[in-house]
């Protein structure tokens, strides 16, 4: 059987972030990232016999922050349940987690897109503990034949906030974009730093199919731990097209765990529904309730600032800037502030421009961001005021901007002291226009017979014999002037 | 030597006629004179340096020097600790709890560690996975559980005093069974942390010992917030050492269902005797209704377990403890628990994983905690007539060895009237109140939360009167 009804694909993500606290979110121990394994551990992270957990009120201020951001009500009585199951990276052999009371629910996030906005349905932020990380060695540093398996107990422990969507992402691509925005979201409140490489980040997606114009969903699966925005988007294309092929082929979907591997391209079943397991949720009895005060919830909205997106969407409104440069500029906090100086000061486009190309590449080579060069926004602003003035031509701008860099003197002074002002005085370039058209008689002749390639001729020979200090534009109208 | 209390002990100290080498060195001696197998561990070398490194302070600490023991539920430094299980054979904590730590600090010297039901799962100390207890006042019974060890050991005059805990009975029943005191505070009133949890929302840390002075004077020092315990409570009135002599206007309500079924004629005798000796001291005795405390073991067998379910599941074989061969990982996770755990705590552990299960949970544990509610407004009615009620602790004196063993259902029956309390948070007493064909009974008073001042005071003032002094045989 086949069917002729077109499908969509309807996709839900489930993010885990790791919280930028110093220490762990039921004990003590700090945080780290690339230390000797086990130097990071306590009794109550390695689950000796008679500990209890103690919650990190920095990691609920920081999901406090998260579901705000993400327009969630904050509950006013959360509660950490018990997630029972044995596994050696688990020392409880349960996760400290929200179940049925997570700390924030019903929110929405909007993704920017080009041609308009994507609303994302926030089912609920919750908070958790990482388990630690296993470690499989074999011979050959393959996990296939591993001779044996080791825990790092460092990352147990550690503190995450679980963001999940409602369904409501409608392709691959759109699911990667809604995790790059929300990265941006959370690095730019200080919720995490989102690493994805690192882990700090990661991504599971709920992948289903159905009929367009339906409103009941498809059974979904689960894909794991996508650990780039590449992935995502690859895995997530590739569980679209499986589901496709298997109801165009008349077959049923079956509610499995999925694996994508990105270097074979291929998904692989983890576990089947059948196989899924019995958490035996317990409301935990070593912890109280988290019952955050009305006033902290609010100091805490006080201090979030404009997020991202609302920026983006001001710029890109009032100082009518694109979606791509809005996207490139609100990258970081830092880089968002120093645009917004400088486009105080002059045209925010010309700004937007300047930063993007010119700035950037001259500071490519140090690696100096914008906002620590000499290059203030002032200095900025005064240069691309002289270049907008038609006071210096572009290519001065360049080598003026170079010398800003390097020393953060006024462009100003600068151009003065490299005699880089553009001749634009018509009496001075008519005349050196006059003496070249009469020192080239044949050339000149060929220009005004309409072979008008030949007027870079005469404009090159200007701006050689005014060592490139002339306004090329209105050297060239001198010259149509005189041989039209 | 003779065999001082803990107030005794100190006050001999301070007078000059004792030093704590001295009792710790008695101490050290009879605990291994052992015949009534209360001991699991001992800790003579460490006990000896510290008494005489008290001894030798400018200033004494408020405890003394006087020795003590702890039940093996406890986590002490170094000092093998096991909960009575093969799982934790050889285990040599890190750390050591909170409540033995504040002990320690206020001068009492820990010179061993006792026996105990499994994981503290059981009545009668017969789960302990590695020695029986014996009851001093007849070697042929049990001495009650799970804190036997702990009971024993006071009630043979080993050390003055020492810690237990209580989950639904655990310090009072065996106090009860081994004519001692047995004081199971408010939930919250002393740190967990470092006692190897059992049913973390019931479980709750108190003293042993020979008098209700001593048993204020221990619950005195370890009472209080502990940052590394979030169930903690602030405890901001200081527990006072009892004096009380009368009882006048005191509201004593006696507990109807404990002493209608079950309850042995002896115990009912010397319970009853108690009830006239306190309103002879002036007490107003009303009858009182707790009619949802008759489900209440219903609701701890499902609470209890559930809660130790996932309690005890790290202990997995794979960073502590014993650990069985196996070729893969699932293989090694049912062979060391397989091996580790004894035959209750496996009861148990199934139990709750059933009543925890995706589809149970509702007909099982949240039924059981709605059960768990009604008894603690059953609590707050009578409690809005009465100051304190008065019960048996124990429906019978202690049993034999071996009676019960077989017998899950009577063995759970043994902590009928002392459950009730446990699940309601509050705080309660057993102390000596006669004996019945030779064997003591235990009267229990409990009250509401906070309420360890008056509780203390009212057995202080039933025990000055009932003037218990019969001492196990050949106990000196």
């Amino acid at each position: 059987m086949s069917t002729a009804v077109a499908l969509e694909p309807v996709i839900g993500i489930e993010i885990h972030v790791q919280l930028a606290t110093r220490t762990k979110m039921f004990c003590r121990c700090s945080l780290s990232f690339g230390d000797p394994p086990n130097t990071h551990t306590c009794p109550v992270c390695l689950a000796h016999p008679g500990v209890l957990p103690v919650v990190n009120a920095e990691a609920i201020r920081l999901g406090i922050v998260a579901a705000l951001a993400l327009g969630c009500e904050i509950a006013p009585r959360s509660v950490f349940h018990r997630k029972n199951y044995f596994y050696p990276d688990l020392p409880k052999a349960y996760q400290i987690t929200q179940f049925d009371e997570p700390l924030g629910v019903g929110g929405h996030f909007s993704v920017l897109q080009p041609d308009g906005e994507l609303d994302v349905g926030i089912t609920r932020v919750h908070l958790e503990e990482d388990a630690a990380k296993l470690l499989h060695l074999s011979s050959g540093g393959r996990r296939a034949g591993a001779e044996q398996s080791v825990v790092d107990f460092n990352r147990g422990g550690t503190p995450l906030a679980e963001i999940v969507t409602e369904p409501d992402l409608r392709s691959a691509s759109d699911a990667a974009e809604f995790l790059r925005q929300l990265q941006q979201t959370m690095r730019q409140l200080g919720v995490s730093d989102c690493n994805m490489e690192e882990g700090s980040m990661r991504a599971d997606a709920n992948v289903s199919v159905r009929p367009v114009g339906s409103t009941e969903l498809g059974t979904k699966t689960e894909l794991k731990n996508m650990n780039s925005f590449r992935f995502l988007e690859r895995g997530v294309e590739a569980e679209i097209a499986r589901q496709v092929a298997l109801v165009e082929a008349g077959e049923r979907i079956a509610q499995e765990t999925l694996h994508f591997d990105p270097s074979t391209g291929e998904l692989h079943s983890l576990r089947s529904k059948e196989e899924a397991h019995d958490y035996r949720y317990l409301p935990e009895p070593d912890l109280v309730p988290v019952v955050p005060a009305r006033e902290w919830v609010e100091e805490i909205r006080s201090t979030l600032g404009e997020l991202p997106v609302d920026r983006r969407r001001r710029w890109m409104a009032d100082f009518g800037i694109s979606f791509e440069d809005a996207e490139v500029l609100s990258e970081t906090v830092e880089l968002g502030a120093y645009f917004e100086d400088v486009a105080s000061r002059v045209d925010p486009k010309s700004a937007a421009n300047w930063i993007r190309g010119e700035l950037r590449s001259q500071l490519k080579d140090s690696g100096t961001p914008p906002w620590e060069s000499r290059a203030t926004p002032e200095r900025l602003a005064e240069l691309i005021q002289l270049v907008g003035d038609g006071q210096i031509g572009s290519s001065a701008g360049q080598e003026v901007l170079a010398e800003v860099v390097a020393s953060g003197r006024p462009p100003a002074q600068i151009v003065d002291e490299k005699g880089l002002r553009q001749i634009q005085d018509s009496d001075a370039l008519g005349a050196i226009v006059y003496e070249l058209l009469a020192a080239n008689p044949k050339e000149a002749e060929q220009l005004k017979a309409g072979k008008h390639k030949l007027i870079g001729f005469f404009v090159g020979q200007v701006m050689k014999e005014t060592k490139g200090s002339a306004d090329p534009k209105k050297v060239q109208e001198l010259i149509r002037e005189r041989t039209s | 030597m003779e065999s001082r209390t803990a107030e005794e002990s100190i006050a001999a100290i301070l007078a000059g006629e004792t030093s704590s080498a001295e009792l710790v060195e008695d101490a050290i001696r009879r605990s291994e004179d052992d015949p009534w197998g209360a001991f699991l561990a001992r800790d003579g070398e460490r006990a000896r340096a510290r008494a005489k490194e008290i001894d030798a302070a400018a200033e004494r600490p408020p405890l003394a020097g006087v020795p003590i023991a702890i039940k093996d539920v406890l986590s002490t430094r170094d000092l093998e600790t096991t909960a009575g299980s093969q799982i934790l054979k050889g285990f040599r904590p890190v750390y050591t709890a909170t409540c033995v730590e504040r002990l320690e600090q206020a001068g009492a010297v820990v010179v061993g560690k006792t026996n105990m039901d499994e994981f503290a799962m059981g009545s009668s100390t017969e789960n302990s996975s590695y020695q029986l207890t014996k009851n001093p006042w007849d070697l042929g019974t049990v001495p009650g559980g799970s804190s036997g060890g702990s009971a024993a050991t006071v009630a043979a005059r080993q050390v003055p005093w020492s810690l237990g805990s209580d989950t639904g009975g655990s310090i009072r029943q065996p106090a009860a069974l081994c004519g001692v005191v047995g004081m199971k505070p408010t939930y919250g009133a002393v740190s967990r942390y470092g006692l190897i949890a059992f049913a973390s929302s019931l479980d709750q840390v108190g003293p042993f010992a020979r008098t209700v002075r001593d048993s204020a004077l221990l619950l005195s020092h370890i009472v209080g917030q502990d940052p590394r315990d979030s169930t903690s409570l602030d405890w901001w009135k200081p527990i006072e050492m009892p004096t009380a002599e009368r009882l006048d206007g005191v509201k004593i309500g006696v507990i109807q269902e404990m002493l209608d079924n079950g309850i042995e004629p002896g115990v009912k005798a010397a319970t009853e005797a108690a009830i006239a000796t306190a309103e002879g001291l002036g007490a107003e005795i009303t009858e009182v209704s707790l009619p949802s405390s008759r489900h209440g073991i219903a609701a701890y067998y499902l609470i209890a377990p559930a809660e130790a379910s996932t309690n005890l599941s790290r202990f997995d074989g794979m960073r502590y403890g014993a650990r069985a061969e196996a070729e893969d990982l699932l293989e090694h996770f049912e062979r060391t628990r397989g091996e580790g755990f004894g035959p209750e705590v496996k009861r148990r552990i199934m139990l709750g994983t059933f009543a925890l299960a995706s589809g149970y949970y509702d007909a099982y544990y949240a039924r059981a905690q709605k059960v768990r509610t009604l008894i603690v407004r059953d609590f707050v009615a009578a409690f809005e007539n009465v100051d304190l009620l008065l019960s048996p602790t124990s429906p019978t004196t202690a049993f034999k060895i071996g009676e019960r063993v077989d017998d899950p259902y009577a063995m759970y029956t043994s902590d009928v009237c002392t459950i009730p309390m446990s699940l309601a948070g509050l705080p309660a007493i057993s102390i000596p109140c006669g004996l019945a064909d030779g064997l003591p009974v235990g009267l229990q008073l409990s009250g509401p939360a906070f309420s360890e001042n008056d509780l203390f005071s009212a057995a202080h003032a039933l025990e000055q009167a009932i003037a218990f002094d019969a001492t196990p045989a050949g106990v000196a």
